[in-house]
């Protein structure tokens, strides 16, 4: 478990950086960066397979393959959205 | 050291890497240069992150674990990879949902969990922040749901009553009721369903009365909403690996959010609370 004061001080960071990295974000890259950001909070999937696995219930185990489904879409969609995006950006950057 | 010490240690070894991965690439895909390389970093950093899980899931329920990443991950990479190019937007709103709806059962896992009679009592931030991160990622979920309905086509009323922000106060203000009442009062499995109802039918309403136009800003802030909702439950779960890039999208999230309205020229909390707003109003 993590220390509440420890906790704070990573989310605190955490959020300053978030800011940080995207401060001077063009507006043709809002949507593309929308998308990103979607792929990256597909982490979640991590957390969804250890609580799957910790699950012993049927309930709990159907509650957690729900979170595990559900995650693994959020990732593998976020991704393929994302690069395909960024794929016409730049195809769109080469012509002119 | 035992083996399942160094595994375990192997992992959070990993989840470290990828967090770093995460960062960068984010920051890669905030210029216009190296935006294609940053969404590879971050997917590289997910495939360690995922791998390397399997190091501290052992064996149990492990049929179940890759199953359902089967079922999540092939019919929406399919269905990514083919979908027009006109209809992103409604596909990060689709996958924004199913994050936050990964959240949320994140979330439903542990407050039923706690709420088993002879259930350890556990400390009182996991359980508050279990609660949050529910409660944000349903919402997420289900205006996230909504909103893709919406720029689908498959939605194209924007539904408004009398009294509808009333209503909608009143629906929040009792979902965040129950949710206290989770924490301060009582683990109950019951009141557990009660505050999913509630969240959930939430984030259909708050969404019910935005217009299509507005849509864009909306998905971001639930990008946002889900990103907290994934840093919340990572705490309740003790993965720092869920903290770390969950705020981090949380925040830009957050920031982009208001970058998009102010390219829209529409303050947020007009988006957000006006039933009456132009954009989208009257498609």
């Amino acid at each position: 478990m993590i220390d509440g004061f420890l906790a704070l001080y990573i989310f605190m960071l955490a959020a300053f950086t978030g800011k940080e990295i995207i401060g001077r974000v063009p507006v043709i890259l809002h949507t593309p960066l929308m998308s990103g950001s979607n792929f990256v909070h597909g982490i979640v999937l991590v957390g969804a397979m250890i609580a799957l696995a910790h699950a012993e219930s049927p309930l709990a185990i159907a509650i957690g393959f729900i979170g595990v489904v559900l995650g693994a879409g959020n990732a593998a969609g976020g991704y393929v959205v994302t690069e395909r995006m960024l794929e016409m950006f730049k195809s769109s950057k080469d012509k002119k | 050291m035992d083996t399942q010490t160094l595994l375990v240690y192997f992992a959070k070894a990993s989840y470290l890497l990828a967090a770093a991965l995460f960062i960068l690439g984010i920051k890669r895909m905030s210029s216009p240069v190296t935006a294609r390389a940053g969404i590879k970093w971050a997917g590289i950093g997910m495939v360690i992150a995922t791998l390397a899980t399997f190091a501290i899931t052992g064996a149990h329920n492990v049929g179940w674990i890759v199953a359902g990443i089967a079922i999540g991950v092939i019919p929406t990479w399919l269905w990514g990879r083919k979908v027009a190019m006109t209809d992103m937007p409604q596909m990060v709103a689709l996958f924004n949902g199913m994050g936050g709806g990964s959240a949320a059962a994140i979330g439903a896992g542990e407050l039923l969990k706690f709420s088993q009679p002879g259930a350890p009592v556990p400390p009182i931030a996991t359980l508050a922040l279990a609660v949050v991160g529910a409660l944000i990622g349903s919402i997420s979920m289900t205006g996230s749901i909504i909103a893709w309905a919406k720029l689908d086509g498959r939605m194209d009323k924007v539904f408004r009553f009398g009294g509808q922000q009333a209503v909608n106060f009143i629906v929040f203000a009792a979902s965040v009721l129950a949710g206290l009442a989770l924490v301060a009062w009582k683990l109950d499995a019951n009141l557990v369903i009660v505050f999913f109802a509630l969240a959930l039918a939430f984030g259909v309403l708050m969404t019910l009365p935005i217009g299509g136009a507005d849509m864009p800003v909306v998905i971001s802030l639930y990008n946002a909403f889900t990103g907290l909702a994934v840093a919340f439950e990572g705490y309740a779960m003790g993965i720092e690996a869920l903290i770390v890039a969950g705020m981090v999208v949380g925040a830009a999230g957050t920031f982009l959010t208001q970058l998009m309205a102010k390219a829209m020229n529409r303050p947020i909390s007009n988006v957000l609370f006006s039933n009456f707003g132009g954009g989208g109003s009257g498609e």
